[in-house]
């Protein structure tokens, strides 16, 4: 059990609004790319990346490395920010999102960017590599832990429920799976589009062990990891209530922040609220 | 001469190739009785995951396996693997470069009594087109072991097509096996033919046919489909005159579709294409299908003769 003291929810606290900013800032040099649901998984990936997972990113071949596989590619910008504040490369990288030639793909690409775990993007996939690199760590006997971010409209794909399956049935309590509830997609709100509810019975069905956590309290985070560290014999998933553009007020619980880059006013007006 | 299934061929070396490595994990989906993947579950079951019937699954498991420092064979049919589970080939495997070999059995028409549903016609096409991927279609039960033992030591991700029916063992332990390297099996000035998988041996029947007649057919086992040895067609373009394309695949898009591109861009010859013309497939026994849909050796021996007079 780690212990979640005052400091260390400041410290994330801190990561998340840097990241934040970052996020809106690449997006708005990039002029385009997924905003809304990078902001609603900012506070549970910063306490990933500098609370809970063992990693070195000096190192980030390390084999013995903790794993992060952001299954809902699109919401990469929220990855590259955590990467470059982690020291994975150089901040000024952030200023080539989706430009030709970058390392700052459009979706996240393990082949040209060090730390990025899986080449995701096409939704419902990223989940399988996750339960591919559990059993590896089974397999080999390896104490690394392995995460996952998912969408809530993502999980309609039908693809996560065969990962799930296995997961279940291969008792991968290694492995944790955070369900980005933000409530919305593309088209509009999830249970209007393709209703994925009620998420937690689903996933209770499937043999995970399932918690429900309000997905920008640090506290809650921290907590939720805590618990899935103890859970033995079936993977967890944590179902993260959040706000899709949380941070920035013109863009909360919008869906049609899903995939459209702040223009240099909105920015501007966005840096404000995230100073 | 005897025969084996390179399916079979498949499964045994598996075994050996897991009994000199211990990286090596092995998927199946629901199949492995039938892929003989079940060699390999039986003699190392904590590194052989059954997926159940979900070969998505299967291939994005292999994505996270491989990304983990593991080699990995994953097999289904030709047509899940390839067709249920194409994007997460191409997005999973081949767009990350993962170490993950698809061997897929049951290819073609071969397949028999369970009908089109379950004979892939298209699948050299489809993977063909996938950047990184290779593609290899092994002619015979000696080639398959030798080819997977070649695929082990080059990383990367393959499409490997088996099929289920058992083929006379053309090549020696010995044989010089190289990916990428198409093999001459017969040498001749006359015309040539390009086969792969389970129509080298036709093929090679229908030379021995001709050269009773004095005509000399040059024949290239041709079971690397991609990266191609356009170097030994252009070759034989020019040796020859003239080539026929043999394949239990659609005639479009496979091995034939394949040499046309490189015939056609660097040394313009005839070239006609045997194969499954734009159909799919039904029930029968494997011979009367390959009789029904044109693959025999007499077919061969016709086209050829046609061949020769368009020179």
């Amino acid at each position: 059990m780690k212990e979640i003291t005052e400091q260390s929810v400041t410290i994330t606290t801190e990561k998340a609004r840097q990241m934040r900013r970052n996020i809106i800032s690449m997006l708005g040099q990039a002029g385009s790319g997924h905003t809304g649901g990078s902001l609603s998984a900012s506070d549970i990936v910063a306490c990933l990346y500098f609370w809970e997972m063992n990693i070195d990113p000096k190192n980030p071949g390390w084999e013995a490395r903790d794993r992060f596989v952001l299954s809902k590619g699109h919401a990469a910008p929220v990855l590259y920010a955590a990467l470059a504040e982690k020291g994975f490369f150089p901040q000024d990288y952030l200023n080539r999102l989706r430009k030709l030639g970058s390392p700052l793909q459009g979706h996240p690409d393990m082949r040209k960017l060090p730390g990025v775990e899986a080449s995701t993007g096409s939704l419902g996939q990223g989940i399988s590599w996750a339960v591919g690199m559990a059993l590896a760590g089974k397999m080999d006997q390896k104490p690394y832990r392995v995460y996952a971010l998912l969408g809530d409209g993502e999980i309609e794909e039908g693809m996560v429920w065969e990962a799930s399956m296995a997961a279940a049935h291969y008792k991968l309590d290694n492995l944790t799976a955070f369900i980005d509830n933000n409530g919305l997609q593309i088209d509009g709100r999830v249970e209007e589009v393709m209703s994925p509810l009620p998420i937690p019975d689903k996933f209770r069905a499937f043999g995970w062990e399932v918690l429900e956590i309000d997905g920008h309290d640090h506290r809650q985070i921290m907590q939720a990891l805590n618990t899935a560290r103890t859970v033995q014999n079936r993977p967890t998933a944590v179902i993260a209530h959040t706000i899709k553009g949380k941070g920035c007020s013109f863009m909360e619980n919008r869906a049609e922040w899903h995939g459209v880059a702040p223009k240099p006013d909105e920015v501007e007006k966005a840096l404000a609220e995230l100073s | 001469m005897d025969k084996q299934a390179t399916r079979d061929a498949y499964g045994k070396a598996l075994v050996e190739l897991g009994q000199l490595h211990d990286n090596i994990v092995v998927l199946d989906a629901d199949l492995s009785k039938s892929t003989k993947t079940a060699d390999f579950a039986k003699a190392f079951p904590e590194r052989f995951i059954n997926a159940g019937i979900a070969e998505q699954n299967m291939v994005g498991m292999a994505a996270g396996l491989a990304a983990a420092g593991k080699v990995v064979f994953a097999s289904s049919f030709a047509i899940f693997a390839t067709g249920r589970a194409f994007e997460q080939v191409r997005n999973s495997l081949a767009y990350a470069n993962l170490n993950v070999k698809i061997c897929a059995t049951h290819s073609g028409i071969t397949v028999g009594e369970d009908g089109g549903s379950h004979q892939s016609v298209e699948d050299i096409a489809v993977m063909r087109s996938i950047p990184n991927l290779s593609v290899i279609v092994p002619a015979d039960g000696v080639s398959t072991r030798l080819a997977l033992f070649r695929l082990y030591e080059q990383p990367g991700p393959v499409y490997l097509r088996l099929g289920r029916p058992a083929l006379p063992l053309l090549y020696k332990d010995d044989t010089d096996f190289q990916i990428g390297r198409g093999i001459e099996l017969r040498q001749g000035r006359d015309a040539t033919v390009i086969a792969c998988g389970g129509m080298v041996s036709l093929a090679l029947e229908a030379c021995r046919i001709l050269a009773e007649e004095g005509i000399q057919v040059s024949l290239v086992d041709m079971h690397t489909i991609k990266p191609l040895d356009q170097d030994l067609i252009i070759r034989k373009a020019k040796e020859t005159g003239a080539i026929l394309t043999v394949e239990e695949h659609n005639i479009i898009g496979g091995l034939g579709g394949a040499v046309c591109e490189a015939v056609s861009e660097n040394y313009p010859i005839p070239v006609k294409r045997m194969g499954i013309e734009d159909v799919f497939g039904q029930s029968g026994k494997p011979d009367e299908l390959m009789q029904y849909y044109g693959l025999t050796v007499d077919k061969i021996v016709q086209n050829i003769r046609l061949l020769l007079k368009k020179k």
